[in-house]
């Protein structure tokens, strides 16, 4: 039988990515939707929405860049400006953990929708990531300008840059996915989500430069306990290294950091994907 | 498309009764595993076969799984057991909500649903003054749903499911809500559907428009399929049925009648029962041609300006036999608060011998928007007196008088 109401059970890959393509006019619909609902009501919503990134630029270069004096990494053409140096991992990070907290809300702010329509479910968490990466899209479009400005060209660099931003939205999509799920059994999951978020923020070279873990004193306890090791397993780590050798050094990325991005990206989705299929079919009656 | 529009085979559905009411992952960790739960068979193995083209009602008590088997064969739920065929694209629109979301306007609404429905946006673009029209909410169409009443929302979501060209039309318990107008439009549509060859599947409480509507019904008890059959038979063993089950319910001291019909409104002001009474005494069953009151007892939470009361009088195979209310009589209610008790006195009853159910509601003075409704509230006996006429619903109360033509010519 064709149409058989399996769908949710259904293991398929291929099947359920010909669904979402037929379905791609209700993703442009709820794409809108929280486009819209975003900046409803505010002449300036766009400029809003780039405030929030402008603050926390300001914070951080004031507090690591003036007066904690965080030497940047030296790039392109011996640009050395903490400001830019910030940014190229800030947006990254900043669309990554959206997408993590758009994700984690999306079932419980949809719980009417879910309880009285039957549609494909994962949309919603799908709709949060690209209605995000439009707006990490402008700030990457302003950042690519003030780099321009700088003196370090990222024209040539536009491309595998692209393809990163797009890596990135399939990684924390598979968490979103994940976690948009778990929040609907357990209620309480965002308080840990907004710990591990912050852990995670201060675990991956945003602020600093990955050099300053890289040499460790190999008496410190961090060496000891192995944390510079372990460090390295977070996927951010690599996501972030790749956004700041394409766009701030005007390099190919190492090999070892390519493989990390591409093999998390995918490992992120499947998973994402089986786990959300195994506990989505009783969403409608959870909430 | 084959002879069977949708197919149920030996589905299950189990919920699950958590003891806490916020799982949290703290008290997952603190007990050391998974949430405790205890599990409820809503349905248990039903098997349907929903013939296309014709229109398939379902009947059962409250609770007893019609809304569930709904929302599995709309997909909304999924069945723990058995499968469900499905041939025919879907529309089904759920008691008294259509998945809106309340802060988007009535339009942004239509385009979303639309298109969880299976729309393209040319399409919507093309029915949405109809889908608007048929809702009657030209006016309205910018507001925020939130700001709808439930009959506003109830005719906006009626609107989209009937206008997306649907195969297969579920309806819950919706008929129910909206005005006569509305609800007559409504049964209109159904009939073309029908006339059209499509699918309709529907739940209500009004077990007369069962009758006369369906084609088939399935009689749902205890989450386990009775019988499938006519509508004429089915409905009056479930009535027959029912009125066995029937316990004296003598509204307790000041308290809360319990009625066995669907109650909805938003609360401010509430019926909190209603008596019969002969004189002062309450009394349980009335004699035709009875001087007697109807005493409504309300409750108001906070003040009320000019609310509209009415009562509504079925026959057990849900005749509507009248109607009265506060509004037609053009009586001013004045402002309520706390509470009290409305009288409507009866010089002379004139039902028929039988069992009635009575209906009580409370409205805004508008009546656009129910404070309390509810339906079956009171089930009540009248007698045989005088008149003494047997047949049909009312007497009229008159009085025969008989000649013979005499020829004068003679
Ligand atoms: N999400 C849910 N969680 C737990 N129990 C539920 C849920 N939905 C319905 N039930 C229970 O399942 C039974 C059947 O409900 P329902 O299908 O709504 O009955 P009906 O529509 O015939 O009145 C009821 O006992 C109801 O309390
Ligand atoms: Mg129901």
């Amino acid at each position: 039988m064709g149409d058989e109401r399996d769908r949710y059970a259904q293991e398929d890959v291929i099947s359920q990515f010909s669904e979402v393509f037929a379905n791609r006019e209700l993703l442009g619909n709820l794409v809108l939707r929280e486009l819209r609902g975003k900046y409803k009501g505010t002449a300036l919503g766009w400029f809003w929405s780039l405030l929030n990134p402008l603050a926390a630029t300001l914070i951080f270069t004031v507090v690591f860049g003036a007066i904690l004096r965080v030497t940047p990494s030296v790039g392109a053409g011996g640009v050395q400006n903490y400001t830019l140096f910030l940014l190229c991992a800030l947006l990254p990070w900043n669309y990554f953990s959206g997408v993590v907290n758009a994700g984690m809300a999306a079932m419980l702010d949809n719980a009417n929708l879910i309880k009285k329509t039957a549609f494909a479910r994962h949309l919603i968490v799908f709709s949060a990531t690209v209605s995000l990466f439009v707006t990490f899209g402008i700030e990457m479009l302003v950042l690519a300008v003030a780099l321009l400005v700088f003196g370090v060209n990222p024209l040539l660099w536009i491309v595998p840059t692209v393809l990163l931003m797009l890596l990135l939205a399939v990684f924390a999509t598979g968490l979103a996915l994940m976690l948009s799920v778990a929040n609907v059994y357990f209620r309480d999951s965002a308080h840990f989500v907004a710990i591990a978020l912050q852990v995670l923020f201060y675990a991956t070279p945003v602020i600093y430069p990955i050099s300053l873990v890289s040499h460790v004193h190999p008496d410190s306890l961090v060496a000891r306990l192995h944390i510079d090791t372990l460090y390295f397993w977070n996927p951010l780590v690599h996501f972030v290294e790749a956004f700041r050798a394409l766009l701030y050094q005007h390099q190919l990325p190492s090999l070892t950091t390519c493989l990390v991005v591409v093999l998390s990206s995918a490992a992120s989705l499947w998973l994402g994907w089986v786990v959300f299929n195994r506990y989505s079919g009783r969403l409608a009656e959870e909430l | 498309m084959g002879d069977i529009a949708v197919e149920a085979t030996g589905v299950s559905k189990r919920f699950r009764l958590y003891h806490e009411r916020n799982q949290s992952l703290k008290a997952a960790f603190m007990r050391g595993g998974r949430a405790k739960f205890d599990e409820f068979w809503a349905l248990q193995d039903v098997d349907l076969q929903i013939p296309t083209g014709k229109t398939f009602g379902l009947i059962g008590h409250n609770g007893s799984g019609k809304s569930t088997l709904l929302k599995c064969l709309a997909g909304i739920l999924v069945p723990d057991r058995g499968s469900i065929g499905v041939h025919g694209r879907v529309s089904a629109l759920l008691e008294l909500g259509a998945g809106f979301h309340p802060e988007l306007s009535g339009r942004d609404n239509v385009y979303l649903n639309g298109s969880i429905l299976g729309m393209s946006r040319k399409q919507i673009d093309r029915s949405f003054d109809e889908i608007v029209d048929f809702a009657g909410l030209e006016t309205f169409i910018d507001t925020p749903v939130k700001n709808y009443s439930s009959g506003m929302y109830v005719r906006l979501g009626f609107s989209v499911a009937i206008n997306v060209d649907p195969e297969i039309l579920m309806v819950d318990e919706v008929l129910a809500v909206g005005d006569e107008a509305f609800q007559r439009k409504c049964m209109e549509k159904f009939a073309d559907f029908r006339e059209q060859g499509r699918t309709v599947v529907v739940v209500s409480h009004a077990l007369s428009t069962m009758r006369t509507m369906c084609d088939e019904v399935a009689w749902l008890d205890h989450g386990k399929l009775l019988e499938v059959g006519h509508p004429r038979d089915l409905v009056d063993a479930y009535v027959g049925r029912s009125h066995e089950d029937r316990v004296e319910t003598e509204p307790p001291e000041g308290g809360e009648q319990a009625g066995h019909g669907a109650r909805w409104g938003s609360g401010e002001v509430t019926i909190r029962s209603v008596e019969l009474l002969d004189g002062d005494q309450p009394v349980s069953q009335v004699a035709t041609g009875q001087r007697m009151t109807f005493r409504m007892h309300w409750k108001a939470k906070k003040p009320v300006e000019e609310p509209v009361f009415g009562i509504a009088v079925h026959t057990l195979d849900g005749v509507h036999v009248t109607g009265p209310n506060t509004r037609d009589v053009e009586l001013s209610t004045g402002t309520l608060d706390g509470e009290g008790w409305l009288d409507l006195h009866v010089p002379r009853l004139m039902l028929t011998s039988g069992t009635y159910e009575l209906t009580a509601a409370v409205f805004d003075r508008s009546v656009a928007h129910a404070f309390d409704h509810r339906e079956k509230l009171l089930r009540f006996d009248v007698t045989p007196g005088t008149p003494r006429d047997q047949n049909g619903v009312i007497s009229l109360g008159g009085s025969w008088e008989i000649q013979a033509q005499v020829d004068s010519s003679a």
